[in-house]
């Protein structure tokens, strides 16, 4: 009898029932009996020195426990970068309460228990940090400054440049016909996942662990970090992930607070609770995004890009949080994406301002990039007077030229694009738009006096970082099988994806296939969900296990338990690539843009569940419209974030987004694993900001005109007001 | 004059079923269902009125559950998330269409869009398509794009006019 596919089949998902039916288990929906409830005292003023906390009203208020400021903290280290170290960042790491600046609104300065969540809310209040204002900088491109003047003397704000380069750059500026230049700049946004952060610590004093539950991301990680700080072994820490409402990158780093709550749970005896409230999560979870690009480009006659110059500035808000310098090495990385760029040179500054520090969020460094890049490919476009289409492919890396070595590391890897062929990608786009009857309809709707255009971003995506996965794979007597892996799920459906791997292999339904995530007690090993890496690494850890597991069961008579384990290792990343095309219509009387169509073109090499892969999709394309036109986390000069509520930072609802056509391909597998398969987390967002700027030029008729996302009605109607 | 940390004895019926409990009087809805009757499927995104995740229905019609005080539910009916699924476990039809449809990735907006839609649809369960997208543009969800959200719904409304006998 044939196998039965497993893969490659949109399978409805596993998770959904408890979702459903209210019976999802979210962070803020556990509860421990005798908890305390804790909430953080967060600094009113952007750069300060502080210089005590008075918190003898909140003491007195019934109900409060204990209020701690930094010296009741300060034996715990300061939180360590995850991704991406590099020397010399030490001093800019956060400590989990304010030592003697306060470098952001919301940065923490003391932290209130109690015994109901809204006295911890009332006390929090009369907790009065005395703050010596200092003027805060709040733009990466001024120069920069002292990190804690009084106490740090002489460390700058500029915690590094990162640089990356390879070919001969002064030759191809010598032999140009013409330089283009430009300088765009992407505003500051975040994820936003619907769940708020939320963490329940407990300490059993009968087996001397400490569990926290609302883990999420990075557990194993986290748990070494955990019981480093609080000088615990290992084995002694668990962090265990429920339900978690969305991640997008910033959920599940170490947080100041995820610290304090274990910290306390020890400490106080009792189980202690945190809920971040949104108002806190906009000015205390990471931020992203916010970088400026001046990029300079040595062009032939025929729009080839012979050299490429790129000075980037990275704000990184008041510290330097988990992700290290993560971001601006994406950033640079990935600035010549798809084009064959025979000469490259980066630096990105890195610095720190007076705003909520910074992190990683869906196609961090890529979002932004890509937009800089393709508003290039545009001005030279213009420059010369070719359509932009034909630049593009005058410049795209060659399908012989797989796999293409790049020249330069990100992550620790090389990288290497392991097959591609963008070109026909490109034609496969064109035609699903009927591209050349949609440009005449376009014209026809401007000549007729709308303002609409048409505009499109090409890049490409990583994923799969290494170094290795594990999983375990076990049958019991009755024939269920329970796949354990390292990986964390923040909602993308990993436990279907991966029970299809498992069920294809072993040949047994979905339904007797349960996915273990999240949770350190029952795995040794895991390096959790980012980077659009589970698919691969973990997929592949699992085929791995199944397959051991099935020759083990070959052998022995069946209704036999049997468990094998699998890994998967892997030195290089993957690299699958996308096009963006949107249409838009300017309305002239509210200044906004109304998006009519957007387009994903993505290969993904191979697909688990192509119902997945489009949800991913047409979800991440939505933020990127966002970010693109309504996103912003403002900031006044004195450094008050205008952004801490959702009237005021903007993500699209129903009324704003059109139709998502997820046109997915699978002409070049990754030849990297044996699933041949790629991520599809971040395809949906990358190229979002590029094609809508794109559309808008055109809509303008202003090729060049959209300089900075997003794209807001003041920004819209300064462009259509310069335009006459 | 009462002081606010007061509590007030406050009835709720949650999904046919009475709940005696005692609340400061600026107790939200959303924290009495969650903390006093243990009700967590209505979920908090915002707690100021944008998000919908804590949608629940008071007298048949959509309410923003962070924005209504317990006291003033008092003797009320309320329906919630929670009383969706028959006796028997088995889905209502808007549970199963998004089931069927992918109209959910992480489900934290979940329980506020069905309660949202089976409040629309059980009044006017042959809305047109433009009144349900206005509709439905209420609530935020961060992670479908909202696409098979609509699908969902649409295909919920069917399901529930063919189980109710309507059109
Ligand atoms: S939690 Fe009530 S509207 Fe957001
Ligand atoms: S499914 Fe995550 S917010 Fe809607």
């Amino acid at each position: 009898m044939a196998d039965r596919r497993y893969i490659g089949v949109s399978h409805k998902r596993l998770e959904d029932r408890a979702l459903l039916t209210g019976a999802g288990r979210f962070a803020a929906d556990l509860s421990a009996p005798a908890q305390l409830h804790m909430r953080v005292v967060r600094s009113p003023v952007a750069f300060g020195r502080l210089r005590g906390i008075d918190a003898a009203a909140a003491r007195r208020l019934p109900g409060v426990v204990v209020v701690w400021a930094f010296a009741d903290v300060a034996h715990i280290p300061p939180i360590q970068i995850r991704l991406t170290k590099i020397g010399g960042l030490e001093p800019y790491q956060q400590t989990v309460l304010a030592r003697d600046y306060v470098r952001y609104v919301g940065d923490p300065v003391a932290v209130v228990f109690a015994e109901d969540p809204y006295v911890a809310e009332d006390a929090a209040e009369l907790v009065v940090p005395d703050i010596e204002e200092l003027a805060p900088c709040i733009c990466a491109t001024d120069p920069p400054g002292e990190f804690m003047p009084a106490t740090l003397p002489g460390v700058s704000t500029e915690v590094a440049v990162v640089r990356k380069s390879y070919g001969d750059l002064a030759a191809a500026f010598a032999a140009a016909h013409r330089v283009v230049e430009l300088e765009v700049a992407v505003g500051r946004h975040t994820g936003v996942p619907l769940e708020t952060r939320g963490a329940l610590a407990e300490f059993d004093p009968a087996s001397g662990v400490l569990t926290m539950r609302g883990a999420a991301k990075v557990p194993h990680y986290n748990r070494g970090q955990v019981a480093r700080m609080l000088d615990m072994p290992d084995e002694m820490v668990h962090l265990i992930e429920g339900h978690v409402g969305g991640g997008f990158g910033v959920r599940g780093e170490l947080y100041p607070e995820d610290v304090l709550v274990c910290h306390a749970a020890l400490r106080l005896k009792r189980p202690v609770k945190w809920v971040e409230d949104r108002q806190e999560h906009l000015m205390a979870t990471n931020h992203s995004r916010d970088q400026c690009y001046r990029l300079r480009a040595a062009i032939d006659a025929r729009g080839f890009v012979l050299g490429l110059e790129a000075e980037i500035f990275s704000d990184q808000g008041g510290y330097v949080r988990t992700h290290g310098v993560t971001v601006p090495d994406l950033a640079a990385a990935m600035l010549p994406g798809p084009y064959v760029v025979p000469a490259y040179r980066a630096n990105v500054h890195v610095r720190l301002t007076n705003k909520t520090p910074a992190g990683t969020y869906r196609a961090p460094g890529r979002y932004e990039s890509t937009f800089a890049r393709e508003r290039l490919l545009d001005a030279i476009a213009h420059a010369l007077g070719r359509d932009p289409i034909e630049v593009r492919r005058t410049n795209l890396v060659p399908r012989e030229r797989m796999p293409f070595d790049r020249g330069i590391d990100t992550l620790g890897t090389r990288v290497v694009y392991d097959s591609g062929d963008y070109a026909l990608l490109l034609d496969k786009l064109l035609a699903h738009l009927d591209y050349e009857r949609l440009k005449a309809a376009l014209a026809a709707r401007r000549a007729a006096g709308e303002r609409v255009g048409l505009g499109l971003g090409y890049f490409v995506e990583k994923s799969g970082l290494g170094p290795a996965d594990k999983a375990v794979v076990s049958i019991d007597a009755a024939g269920t099988v329970e796949v354990v892996t390292g990986a964390a799920s923040i909602g993308q459906g990993i436990e279907t994806a991966m029970a299809q791997i498992c069920a294809e292999v072993l040949q047994v339904p979905l339904e007797r296939i349960r996915v273990v995530h999240g949770r350190t007690d029952r795995i040794d090993y895991g390096m959790g969900a980012f980077a659009s890496r589970v698919t691969v690494m973990t997929g592949c850890a699992v085929q791995a296990a199944a397959e051991a597991l099935r020759e083990k069961l070959r052998a022995a008579p069946s209704g036999t338990p049997a468990a094998a384990e699998g890994w998967f290792r892997a030195d290089h990343m993957t690299y699958p690539y996308g096009i963006h095309a949107a249409v838009v219509r300017l309305d002239p009387g509210t200044c906004a843009v109304h998006v009519e169509r957007f387009v994903v073109a993505y290969d993904i090499g191979r697909a688990v569940n192509p119902m997945l892969v489009e949800g991913q999709i047409v979800g991440g394309a939505v933020q990127g419209i966002g970010g693109a036109l309504f996103e912003e986390l403002v900031y006044d000069e004195n450094g008050q974030p205008l952004a801490t509520t959702f009237a005021d930072y903007l993500m699209p609802t129903l009324a704003e987004v059109p139709p998502i056509e997820a046109l997915v391909t699978e002409d070049a597998p990754a030849t990297q694993n044996p699933l041949g398969v790629k991520g599809a987390g971040e395809a949906g967002i990358n190229g979002a900001g590029a094609a809508i700027a794109a559309a808008v030029d055109d809509a303008l008729g202003r090729p060049g005109a959209v300089t900075r996302l997003p794209i807001t009605p003041v920004r819209l109607h300064r462009l259509l007001a310069a335009g006459g | 004059m009462s002081a606010p940390s007061d509590k007030h004895a406050v009835a709720l019926e949650v999904n046919g079923r009475e709940y005696r409990i005692a609340v400061e009087p600026r107790r939200t809805l959303a924290d009495a269902l969650r903390e006093d009757c243990g009700l967590t499927g209505t979920h908090l995104g915002c707690e100021h009125g944008v998000c919908g995740a804590c949608t629940v229905l008071v007298d048949g019609a959509p309410v923003r559950a962070c924005l209504m005080l317990a006291v003033q539910a008092h003797g009320r009916p309320i329906r919630t998330v929670e009383g969706l699924a028959g006796m028997d476990g088995a889905l209502h039809p808007l549970q199963a269409a998004f089931h069927e449809a992918h109209g959910l990735q992480c489900g934290f907006c979940t329980p506020g869009f069905l309660m949202l839609a089976v409040g629309v649809l059980e009044r006017e369960p042959d809305i047109g398509d433009a009144a349900l997208r206005e509709i439905l543009s209420s609530n935020l969800c961060r992670c479908t794009g909202y696409q098979n959200i609509v699908a969902a719904v649409r295909a919920g409304a069917a399901r529930m006019r063919r189980s109710t006998g309507h059109g």
